[in-house]
C-alpha cells in the first residue's frame, strides 16, 4: 500500500525533526504559501493528497463511462461531437490530475491498479446509469455543477500542483455545466415527451447529486485536519447549501420540479431540503450501487485488454534503445 | 412511429460529397465507440482527437451537399435518416473496431489515402471543396502519422503485437482496393477539375504503406482480390447494426429537435 510506504520512507528522523519542521510547515500554510513538490510536507498531508487527488483522477475517468454510454447515440452530430469532446476533457482531466498526484511521489500505474483493485474510491455519482439522453444534459447541469462548487475552492488549496490543474479544470468544467444546462433548455421548450424525459432524469439524479457533497458536517471524517491544512475551505454541508441555492432558480427556469416536496425559501433566502438518504450514500459506496460493478468491470476490461498493447510500446521502446545503443558503439 | 428515410437527390457532385461524408462520419464514429475503452489514456485521447476531426468533416462536407442539393436537407437527415442502402461510405470503415491492432491498421490504410485525397483536392475546382481539403489535410497528416507509428510499434514490439497486427493487415487487405475506384458519374467532375481521378493515388498510397509495413517488419498480402460496394450501398452486415444504434434517438422521436 502507497500510504505504508510513504510513512515508512519519513524514517527515523521524523521523531526529532517532526516538531518543528511541522510548526513551520503550518506557518506557511497559514501564511497562504503553496506547498510545492520537493517542500518538506507531513507525512500525513501527502497521504491526505494523494488520496484525494487521485480519488478525483479515477472520477473523471470512471466518470467516462455514464456519459461515453450515449456518444454513438447523440442525437445529432452536434451533440455527437460536443459530448465526444466533452468526455475526452474527462480524460484530460483525469491525465493532468493523476500528474498531479505523482509528484507526491506515487506512480499512476499504482494509483490505477488500486483503483482497478476496489481499494480506491471514485465519485459515487458515476456507478448511477445514463438511461436517456437526458441524463447527458443533466449530468452537464448538476453533476458539473455540482463539482465546479466542489472544484472552484480548491483552486486555492495550498498544495501548488493541485491548485494549478483545479483553475484549468474549472474553466472546462464550467463550460460543461453550461452545454448541459443548454441540453436541459431544449428539452424544456420541446416536445412533451422530451420535457417528461428531462423531468425523468432530474427526478433520478437529484439525490445522488446532494450525495456528491460528502457526509454531512458532522459525520465527516476528513474535514478538520484538511481545513487546516487549506486543502478544504468550505464544509460538505456548506457546500450542498450554496449549491442547491444556485440550482433552484435554475430548475424554475426550465419549468422543471425538484423532486423534494417539502423544500422551502428560509428567511435568508436559503433553500432549505429534506432529509438525504445516507443509506443510500453508504450502499453505493460500498459498492452496491447500480453500476458499481459494471463501472469496475469496464474499466478492468480496457486495463487488460490494453495490456499487450502497452507491453508492444515498451518492447519496442527497449529495442530502439538497444539500436541507438549499438549504433553509437559501431 | 418511426421517421422514415428521406429522399436524396443524388446529382454528381451531391454524391460525391455524400460519398466522402459518409467516410468521415463512419470512421469518426467507429473511433468514437473506443472512448472510455482504449489500452491507455494517453490513447483514449488520440482516438477521441481523431474521430472529433473526422466528425467535423463529415459535418462540412454534409452541409455543402444540403446546400448543393437545395431540397432541405441538412448535415442531421443525412446522417440520420437513410438506410443501409443509401449510405455511400468505403467498406474499409464500417469494419468493426476489433483490437487495437485493427483499430490502427483499419486507420492507417484510410488516413494515408485520405491524406493524398485532400492534399489532391486542396487544388479542386471547388472552392468549398478545396476549403474543406485543406483543412482535412492538416487533420489527416496526423492521422497518418499516429497511426503509422502505431503500425511500427505494433509489427516490431512483441510476438502477440506482431501477430495481432499481421492479422489485421491480412483480414483488411481486401477492402483497400475500393478507395481507388471511380464510377462513371465522377467522370465529369474529374474532368471539370471539381475532383480528381482515385487511381492516381495507388501508387504513392501504396509506396507509403509498403515502407511502414517493412519498417515494421510486417508484410502486405499476396492475395489481390478486392471487395467493393460500399460507395453503391451493398455494405456489409456490420453497416446495419453501427446506423441502427447511431440513429435511434432521432428514429424514435420523429421531427424532436436535440
Amino acid at each position: 500500500m502507497y500510504t505504508q510506504a510513504l510513512n515508512s520512507s519519513d524514517g527515523d528522523e521524523r521523531h526529532v525533526e517532526d516538531a518543528e519542521r511541522a510548526a513551520q510547515f503550518q506557518a506557511r500554510i497559514d501564511a497562504d504559501e503553496r506547498i510545492e513538490p520537493n517542500d518538506w510536507m507531513p507525512a500525513a498531508y501527502r497521504k491526505t493528497l494523494t488520496r484525494q487527488i487521485s480519488q478525483h483522477a479515477h472520477s473523471e475517468i470512471v466518470g467516462m463511462l455514464p456519459e461515453g454510454n450515449w456518444i454513438t447515440r447523440a442525437p445529432s452530430l452536434r451533440r455527437k461531437a460536443a459530448l465526444l469532446a466533452k468526455v475526452q476533457d474527462e480524460c484530460g482531466h483525469g491525465l493532468y490530475l493523476y500528474a498531479a498526484a505523482e509528484t507526491l511521489g506515487t506512480s499512476r500505474e499504482e494509483l490505477v491498479d488500486l483503483m482497478l483493485a476496489g481499494k480506491a474510491k471514485y465519485s459515487s455519482i458515476f456507478n448511477y446509469p445514463t438511461l436517456t439522453w437526458a441524463d447527458i444534459g443533466t449530468i452537464g447541469w448538476l453533476v458539473d455543477g455540482a463539482a465546479i462548487m466542489n472544484q472552484i475552492p480548491l483552486c486555492r488549496c495550498s498544495y501548488g500542483p493541485y491548485a494549478r490543474a483545479m483553475i484549468r479544470v474549472c474553466k472546462e468544467e464550467s463550460f460543461h455545466q453550461r452545454q448541459g444546462f443548454e441540453i436541459m433548455v431544449t428539452l424544456c421548450r420541446g416536445t412533451e415527451e422530451q420535457k417528461a424525459m428531462a423531468q425523468d432524469a432530474l427526478n433520478r439524479w437529484w439525490w445522488p447529486v446532494l450525495m456528491m457533497f460528502g457526509p454531512p458536517d458532522q459525520a465527516s471524517q476528513h474535514s478538520d485536519t484538511s481545513t487546516k491544512w487549506k486543502i478544504k475551505r468550505f464544509s460538505n454541508d456548506e457546500l450542498r447549501q450554496k449549491f442547491v441555492d444556485a440550482t433552484v432558480p435554475q430548475a424554475q427556469f426550465l419549468g422543471l420540479s425538484i423532486p423534494d416536496p417539502g423544500m422551502k425559501q428560509n428567511e435568508a433566502g436559503n433553500w432549505e431540503y429534506s432529509a438525504i438518504d445516507w443509506d443510500e450514500f453508504k450502499q453505493v459506496l460500498a459498492g452496491n450501487g447500480p453500476c458499481n460493478r459494471d463501472r469496475l468491470a469496464a474499466r478492468r476490461k480496457a486495463h487488460d485488454d490494453g495490456a499487450w498493447v502497452r507491453d508492444a510500446a515498451l518492447a519496442y521502446a527497449e529495442k530502439r534503445r538497444q539500436r541507438a545503443t549499438l549504433q553509437a558503439a559501431e | 412511429m418511426t421517421a422514415a428515410n428521406i429522399t436524396v437527390s443524388e446529382t454528381p457532385l451531391v454524391l460525391y460529397t455524400l460519398r466522402r461524408a459518409d467516410d468521415a462520419l463512419i470512421l469518426g464514429h467507429r473511433l468514437s465507440e473506443w472512448c472510455g475503452h482504449a489500452p491507455m489514456l494517453e490513447e483514449d485521447m488520440a482516438l477521441a482527437n481523431m474521430g472529433l476531426d473526422l466528425l467535423g468533416q463529415a459535418r462540412e462536407l454534409y452541409s455543402y451537399a444540403a446546400r448543393v442539393e437545395g431540397r432541405g436537407n441538412d448535415e442531421d437527415k443525412f446522417a440520420y435518416l437513410r438506410d443501409v442502402r443509401q449510405y455511400r461510405n468505403l467498406l474499409l470503415l464500417e469494419q468493426p473496431n476489433g483490437d487495437f491492432a485493427r483499430t490502427m491498421v483499419r486507420q492507417f490504410f484510410y488516413a494515408t489515402f485520405a491524406d493524398l485525397f485532400w492534399r489532391a483536392m486542396m487544388h479542386s475546382s471547388d472552392p468549398t471543396l478545396a476549403a474543406i481539403a485543406a483543412k482535412s489535410e492538416k487533420e489527416s497528416a496526423y492521422h497518418v502519422r499516429h497511426s503509422s507509428e502505431w503500425i511500427v510499434r505494433l509489427g516490431d514490439g512483441t510476438e502477440e503485437s506482431h501477430r495481432r497486427a499481421q492479422e489485421a493487415i491480412d483480414e483488411l487487405w481486401a477492402f483497400t482496393g475500393e478507395m481507388f475506384e471511380t464510377c462513371d458519374s465522377e467522370r465529369g467532375l474529374i474532368d471539370a477539375g471539381i475532383a480528381i481521378d482515385p487511381a492516381t493515388l495507388r501508387a504513392p498510397w501504396l509506396k507509403t504503406v509498403s515502407d511502414v509495413v517493412r519498417e515494421a517488419t510486417l508484410a502486405l498480402p499476396s492475395n489481390d482480390w478486392m471487395q467493393q460496394g460500399g460507395r453503391s450501398g451493398r455494405h456489409s452486415e456490420h453497416l446495419g447494426h453501427l446506423l441502427s444504434e447511431l440513429q435511434s434517438m432521432p428514429r424514435t422521436f420523429p421531427g424532436a429537435t436535440w
